[in-house]
C-alpha cells in the first residue's frame, strides 16, 4: 500500500492533570476522506491543533507527505501543503472576500517582500481568487463584500476557499458544518464531495449525516484515545463506539 | 566586603520598592487585561501627599495614612472615571488614555507643589544606623523599608494563596473568562484589585520619599523600571514580580555602585562617572534583552 | 478624480504657505508648519507599524533622536576636525548626513525590533518603551556629546547650495521629504508587503494558516519605520540646530502615538492631520497657560474614550476602512 499522506504516531498531550490526547495513532491515506468523530470533549480540536502545529505535543510524531513535521511551525506546515479550516472561522474581517482569498493566493506564490505593485490590481492573484470562490460556491456578487458582513454560511465557504488557495496536499476541516442551516449544510456537503478524491481530507464533524455521506473511513476519538478506526459501516456497528456515544447521551 | 553588603542591601531595598509597584501592575494586567501607565502616578501621589502631611503635622503616622488615602482615592477615581471604560478596549487605547492621565497628574503636581523636589526629613527614631554586621553600619530606615516590603510580600502571598479573594485573583489571572463565567461580581473584584494595587503603589511612594526625593516625574522613572521587572518576571505573575524586582533592584544598584569605579581605571573621573551612570542605567535593559532571548515570556510566565 | 484635485489643491496651499505667511505678516507660521511637517514624517513612519501592522511600539522617539544625533555627531566631528571613532570623518553635507541618519535609524530599529518582536501584546509595548529608554540613557551619559544638555549645531547642513537657515527653505525641504515619504508609503501599503502587514494587524492566526511566518515582515516594517523616523530626526536637527536626549524621551514616543491616533490609524494622511492638530493644540494651549499639559491630558483621555476613529473619519472617503 502507498505511504499514508498523514501518519500520526503515539501522540500525547497533557494539560496539567488532564490527558487531552492519549497515545493517538491515526493515518490518512492518499485520496481518502477520513472522518474523525467523537463525543464532546474527546480531544478532537486538540488533536487537530497538534497536527497543524498550533499546539506542541508532549510526545509522539507526525509524518506528512513523506517527512517528519513534528518540529515545524504552523506556517511551515501550511507551506508544505497542510491546510486547515477552523471551527470558529478566522478571517481578515476588514477585508473583502476576494481580498481574503487573494492574500492566500499571494502567500502560496512565495515570499511577499514586494513593495511596489498594487497587490489588489494584480490579476494573477485576483483571477485565481475568483476561481476559488466559484469552486466553493460563493456567488460572484459577494466577492466584494467585507468578510465581517458575510453570513455565517458564506464565511465558512470563504474559509474553505482560502484553505484551497495553496493547492494543499491535505485538508484539515474542523467542523465545517458547525452552525450551518440544513440547506447550507447540504451545500457544503456537495462542495466537499466535489473535492473528494482530488484532495485527501481529515474531517472533524458532529453532523453524522454528513460524516456517513462523505467519509471513506472513520476514526472514533474518546478521551483523547482512538477507540476504533475503519469503514463507516463497521464503525456504525462497533459496540465500543455505540457505548461511548450512549454514555455521553446519559451524561446529559 | 562591607561595601558589597551595603550595596546588596540597597539593591534589596530598591527591589522591594519595585515589587510593590510591579505586584499591582501585574495583577491589574493579569486580571483586567489593562495596562495602566498611570500606576507610576499613584506612586508619585502617595509620596507627595505623605511629604505634605509630614511637613504640616510632623506626624509619621498621619503622613503614612494621608499618603495611602490619597493614592487609594485617586486610584479608585481613575478606575471609576477612565479605566472602567477601557477594559474591553485594546492596549493601544489603554496606553493613550493613561498617558493622558500622566500628563494631567504630573502637571497637577507642578501646579500644587512646584517643580522643586521636596525633601522629606526622617524623624529622630528612624534616622540612625545600626550595625548589620560588626563594622557594617546600615541606615535603620532602609532596613525598615526592606522589612515592610517583605512583610507586604508575605501578606500578599497569604492573601492570594489562602483566601477566597485570592483564589479568584489567581483564577482570574490565568482564566479570566472562566471567572467571569462563574458569576463572580467581577466589578467588585476589579475595584478591590485596583484599590489594592493603588495602595501598594502609594505605599512604595511614601517609603521612597525620604530615600530619594519627591519630585514630578518620579512616577515614570520607576514605572519604566517596573515594566522591566514585569517583563523579566513574566506578565501576570506575582512570583515573577518578586524575583524580577529583586533581580532588577540588585543588578541596577550594583552596576551603579561599581561601573563608574571600573571606568575610572581607563578615563578621567568626571567622564567615568557620567558614562558609568549611563551604562549602569542601561544594564537592566540589557538584562531584560537577555532574558527575552532565552525566555520570551519571562522567567515565570503566568499563562503556561 | 476629485480626490486628486483636492490633494493637488492641498499641496499647492502647503507649498505657497511661506508666501501667504509673509503676506499676512505672520512669519512665525512657517516655523510651526516646519515642525508639523517633520512630526508628520515621524508620525507617518509610526503609522506604518502601528496603523497598518497593528504593532504598538511605544519607543518610536528613539529613532527620531538617533537620526538627530547622527546629524549632530557628524557635525561635532566636522567642527573639531577629528574622525568619529577615529575612522569616520565628520561632515556637514546633508547629502551624507541624511542617508547616514536613515541608515542608523534603520539598523537600530532592526536590532531592537529583532528582540522586541519575539514578544507581542503588552510585553511588546513595555519592551519597546524600555529599549527606547535605554537609548535615552546612553545619550544622557555621553558627556562628549553634551550629555543631558545636548549638542548645539551652529550651522545647518549644506545642501545643494541652499540656505537651510532660511525658514522657508527649511520648510520646503521638510515638506518635500514629507510628500515623498507619503507617496512611498502609499505604494508600500498597497503592495504585497503592505497586504501582509494589514493581515498581521487583523489576525496573526489567519496569516499562519495561509502559510506566512509573520516575523520577517514585521521586522522589515519595523526597520523601515525606524529609518523614516530617523530621517525626520535629521530634519529636526537641521531645523532646531540642536539635539538633546529630550528628542527621544518617552513622552515624545507618546506624542507620536497620539498624532497617529488623533489623525486616524492606518490612513495615509491621518498622521499629517494628527501632527497638525497636536502641534497646533500645544501651540495654542501653551499660549494660554504654562500648565497646558494639565488641559491636554484630559483632552487625550476624552479623545480615546469618545472619538476613537480620528480626524480622518470626518473625511468619509479616505477614512479608516476605506484606505
Amino acid at each position: 500500500m502507498a505511504e499514508p499522506v498523514l501518519a500520526v504516531r503515539n501522540l500525547v498531550k497533557r494539560f496539567g492533570g488532564l490527558v487531552a490526547t492519549d497515545d493517538l495513532t491515526l493515518e490518512v491515506r492518499p485520496g481518502e476522506l477520513h472522518a474523525l468523530i467523537g463525543p464532546n470533549g474527546a480531544g478532537k480540536t486538540t488533536a487537530i491543533g497538534q497536527i497543524c502545529g498550533e499546539i506542541a505535543p508532549d510526545s509522539g510524531s507526525i509524518r506528512f507527505d513523506g517527512a517528519d513535521i513534528t518540529g515545524l511551525s504552523f506556517a511551515q506546515r501550511v507551506r508544505r501543503g497542510l491546510s486547515r479550516t477552523f471551527q470558529i472561522v478566522q478571517l481578515l474581517d476588514d477585508d473583502t472576500a476576494l481580498e481574503n482569498v487573494s492574500l492566500a493566493v499571494q502567500a502560496a506564490e512565495g515570499h511577499s517582500f514586494r513593495f511596489w505593485r498594487n497587490a489588489r490590481l494584480d490579476r494573477r492573484l485576483t483571477d485565481r481568487a475568483r476561481a476559488l470562490l466559484a469552486q466553493v460556491g460563493l456567488p460572484e456578487e459577494r466577492a466584494r463584500v467585507r468578510a465581517s458582513d458575510l453570513s455565517h454560511g458564506e464565511r465558512k465557504q470563504l474559509e474553505l476557499a482560502i484553505a484551497l488557495a495553496p493547492g494543499p496536499k491535505l485538508l484539515l476541516l474542523d467542523e465545517p458544518m458547525a452552525g450551518l442551516g440544513a440547506a447550507e449544510s447540504l451545500r457544503m456537503t456537495e462542495v466537499l464531495r466535489a473535492l473528494k478524491g482530488r484532495i485527501p481530507m481529515l474531517l472533524v464533524e458532529h453532523d453524522m449525516d454528513a460524516v456517513f455521506a462523505l467519509a471513506d473511513r472513520v476514526s472514533v476519538l474518546v478521551y483523547g484515545r482512538c477507540i476504533a478506526s475503519g469503514l463507516p459501516e463497521a464503525i456504525r456497528a462497533d459496540p465500543a463506539v455505540r457505548e461511548a456515544y450512549l454514555t455521553e447521551e446519559d451524561g446529559h | 566586603m562591607a561595601l558589597l553588603l551595603e550595596q546588596l542591601l540597597n539593591g534589596v531595598q530598591l527591589g522591594v520598592t519595585l515589587f510593590l509597584l510591579a505586584a499591582g501592575l501585574t495583577l491589574v494586567f493579569g486580571i483586567m487585561g489593562v495596562i495602566n501607565l498611570a500606576h507610576g502616578s499613584l506612586y508619585m501621589i502617595g509620596a507627595f501627599a505623605a511629604a505634605w502631611v509630614a511637613a504640616q503635622t510632623g506626624s509619621v503616622l498621619l503622613a503614612l495614612l494621608g499618603g495611602l488615602a490619597a493614592a487609594a482615592v485617586v486610584g479608585m477615581a481613575i478606575e471609576f472615571v477612565v479605566l472602567r471604560r477601557l477594559y474591553a478596549r485594546d492596549h493601544l487605547d489603554q496606553v493613550l488614555a493613561t498617558f493622558g492621565l500622566i500628563l494631567f497628574f504630573n502637571q497637577g503636581m507642578v501646579i500644587l507643589f512646584g517643580r522643586q523636589p521636596l525633601f522629606v526629613a526622617l524623624p529622630e527614631f528612624l534616622s540612625g544606623a545600626v550595625e548589620v554586621l560588626p563594622g557594617v553600619p546600615y541606615p535603620v530606615y532602609r532596613l525598615l523599608i526592606i522589612a515592610c516590603g517583605l512583610l507586604v510580600a508575605l501578606g500578599l502571598w497569604l492573601l492570594i494563596q489562602r483566601t477566597r479573594i485570592g483564589m479568584l485573583v489567581r483564577a482570574g489571572a490565568t482564566h479570566r473568562e472562566m471567572v467571569r463565567a462563574l458569576g463572580v461580581d467581577i466589578r467588585l473584584l476589579y475595584t478591590l484589585v485596583f484599590g489594592l494595587g493603588a495602595l501598594l503603589a502609594g505605599f512604595a511612594g511614601i517609603m521612597a520619599g525620604p530615600v530619594y526625593s519627591v519630585n514630578v516625574g518620579m512616577g515614570e522613572q520607576i514605572l519604566i523600571l517596573t515594566f522591566v521587572v514585569v517583563v523579566i518576571g513574566g506578565v501576570g505573575s506575582i512570583r515573577g514580580a518578586m524575583y524580577g524586582a529583586l533581580l532588577v533592584g540588585i543588578v541596577d544598584t550594583l552596576l551603579r555602585a561599581y561601573v563608574p569605579g571600573l571606568l575610572r581605571g581607563v578615563m578621567d573621573a568626571s567622564q567615568a562617572d557620567m558614562l558609568g551612570a549611563g551604562l549602569a542605567s542601561m544594564g537592566v535593559y540589557l538584562l531584560m534583552a537577555l532574558v527575552l532571548l532565552l525566555k520570551p515570556r519571562g522567567l515565570f510566565p503566568a499563562h503556561a | 478624480m476629485r480626490e486628486r484635485i483636492v490633494l493637488a489643491a492641498l499641496l499647492a496651499a502647503a507649498v505657497a504657505l511661506p508666501w501667504i505667511a509673509e503676506a499676512l505678516g505672520t512669519p512665525a507660521t512657517v516655523g510651526v508648519a516646519t515642525r508639523i511637517a517633520i512630526y508628520a514624517i515621524a508620525a507617518a513612519s509610526l503609522n506604518l507599524i502601528l496603523g497598518y501592522g497593528g504593532l504598538v511600539s511605544f519607543g518610536h522617539a528613539a529613532y527620531f533622536g538617533l537620526g538627530g544625533y547622527t546629524v549632530g555627531i557628524l557635525w561635532e566631528h566636522f567642527r573639531l576636525n577629528e574622525p568619529f571613532l577615529g575612522i569616520i570623518p565628520g561632515t556637514a553635507e546633508l547629502l551624507v548626513t541624511f542617508p547616514a541618519a536613515i541608515l542608523v535609524g534603520g539598523l537600530a530599529a532592526a536590532a531592537i525590533g529583532a528582540l522586541s518582536l519575539r514578544t507581542s501584546g503588552v510585553q511588546f509595548i513595555m519592551i519597546t518603551l524600555a529599549f527606547a529608554q535605554m537609548v535615552y540613557f546612553l545619550f544622557v551619559s555621553l558627556a562628549v556629546y553634551g550629555g543631558d544638555d545636548g549638542l548645539m549645531i551652529r550651522r545647518p547642513n549644506a545642501f545643494l547650495g541652499l540656505n537651510l537657515r532660511d525658514p522657508a527653505t527649511m520648510y520646503w525641504l521638510s515638506l518635500a521629504v514629507l510628500v515623498f515619504w507619503l507617496w512611498l508609503m502609499g505604494r508600500v501599503v498597497r503592495s504585497r508587503f503592505g497586504r501582509v502587514l494589514e493581515g498581521v494587524r487583523q489576525s496573526e492566526r489567519r496569516m499562519a494558516a495561509i502559510g506566512i511566518s509573520t516575523y520577517p515582515y514585521k521586522l522589515a516594517a519595523f526597520a523601515i519605520a525606524g529609518a523614516a523616523c530617523a530621517a525626520a530626526g535629521a530634519l529636526w536637527a537641521n531645523y532646531a540646530r540642536f539635539v538633546s536626549p529630550d528628542m527621544m524621551h518617552w513622552t515624545k514616543s507618546g506624542e507620536l502615538m497620539i498624532m497617529v491616533i488623533l489623525g486616524g490609524l492606518g490612513t495615509l494622511l491621518g498622521p499629517v492631520l494628527g501632527a497638525a492638530a497636536l502641534v497646533g493644540l500645544e501651540y495654542t494651549l501653551s499660549g494660554i497657560t504654562e500648565h497646558w499639559q494639565f488641559v491636554l491630558g484630559p483632552i487625550l483621555v476624552a479623545i480615546v474614550l469618545f472619538a476613537r476613529k480620528g480626524l480622518m473619519s470626518l473625511f468619509g472617503r479616505w477614512g479608516p476602512g476605506n484606505g
